[in-house]
């Protein structure tokens, strides 16, 4: 099953609506309740950074009986130094957005913790590419 | 113990979400930084916050809290109560800041 959502930048209003609709999906099917939790952090989190930090992009969760793997693809300035991002209280969030009580630059951590396999690739200038995979059986 | 007896207890008041009155409590969590929440808050816990916008309900919702506590006589912005009502998330409010708020939840849900 592939569920597809666009996702426009600087549209906080509906920051987190495709993530929503994706646990919903979760539970209809039955994926275990630990499992929906980590895979809902790791989704909200990548589609809120295209919405604070991208022009636009593009969300596509691939669910398979075994496994969700989500590609979040956006055009928008990219990340010039992904392991510097991926450090825990790094943020480039504009103080408007800081105000909302986002950039405590926990979002990349969040995803890194949640999923099983990720993957983030970008070229500055032209957008950044966020995969992940989470698997349906408990953690051991 | 219920949304709506801490609501009673505390002398809270209810902006939206009385459906969601008679949510269990399994704890509270305070924070304004909302990956700070998105991370670290538990399903069923009660989120003390300032942050009042619409993206306030997206997380609760998300993360199954039970309710939220706006502090400091912070009201929620129009859409945030609209989409409180919809999700049946209690929104509730204190002139009481964080830490006091924060302080008599802990004493009710471990001593009461
Ligand atoms: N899709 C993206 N496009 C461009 N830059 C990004 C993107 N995602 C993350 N970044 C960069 O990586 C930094 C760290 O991201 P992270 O999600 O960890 O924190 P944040 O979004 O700043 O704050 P938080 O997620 O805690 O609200 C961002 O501040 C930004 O510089
Ligand atoms: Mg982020």
């Amino acid at each position: 099953m592939e569920l597809k959502f666009h996702i426009m930048g600087g549209d906080f209003s509906n920051a987190g609506s495709a993530s929503s609709e994706i646990k919903r999906v979760l539970k209809q099917i039955n994926v275990p309740s630990d499992i929906i939790k980590s895979i809902v952090v790791a989704l909200y989190e990548a589609e809120v950074n295209i919405v604070a930090h991208a022009y636009e992009g593009d969300m596509v969760v691939d669910v398979q009986p075994d496994r969700l793997i989500a590609v979040l693809s956006d055009k928008g300035p990219g990340i010039p130094d992904i392991e510097l991002a991926m450090q825990e209280g790094y943020s480039t969030a504009s103080p408007k957005v800081r105000e909302m009580g986002f950039g405590a630059g926990m979002g990349l951590p969040n995803i890194q913790k949640n999923t099983d396999i990720l993957n983030i690739s970008s070229t500055p200038g032209e957008g950044t590419k966020v995969s992940f995979t989470v698997f349906f059986k408990p953690k051991s | 113990m219920k949304v709506k007896e801490i609501v009673e207890k505390l002398g809270l008041q209810i902006y939206a979400g009385h459906q969601g009155l008679e949510k269990e409590i399994s704890g509270g969590y305070c924070a304004d930084l909302l990956s700070d929440v998105m991370g670290n808050s538990k399903q069923g816990m009660v989120w003390i916050t300032l942050q009042n916008h619409k993206n306030v309900i997206a997380v609760a919702s998300l993360k199954d809290l039970s309710a939220v506590i706006l502090v400091n006589g912070t009201k929620p912005h129009v859409d945030t109560a609209e989409q409180a009502q919809a999700e049946n998330i209690p929104i509730l409010g204190t002139s009481a800041g964080a830490f006091e708020t924060a302080g008599k939840l802990w004493h009710l849900l471990n001593y009461i």
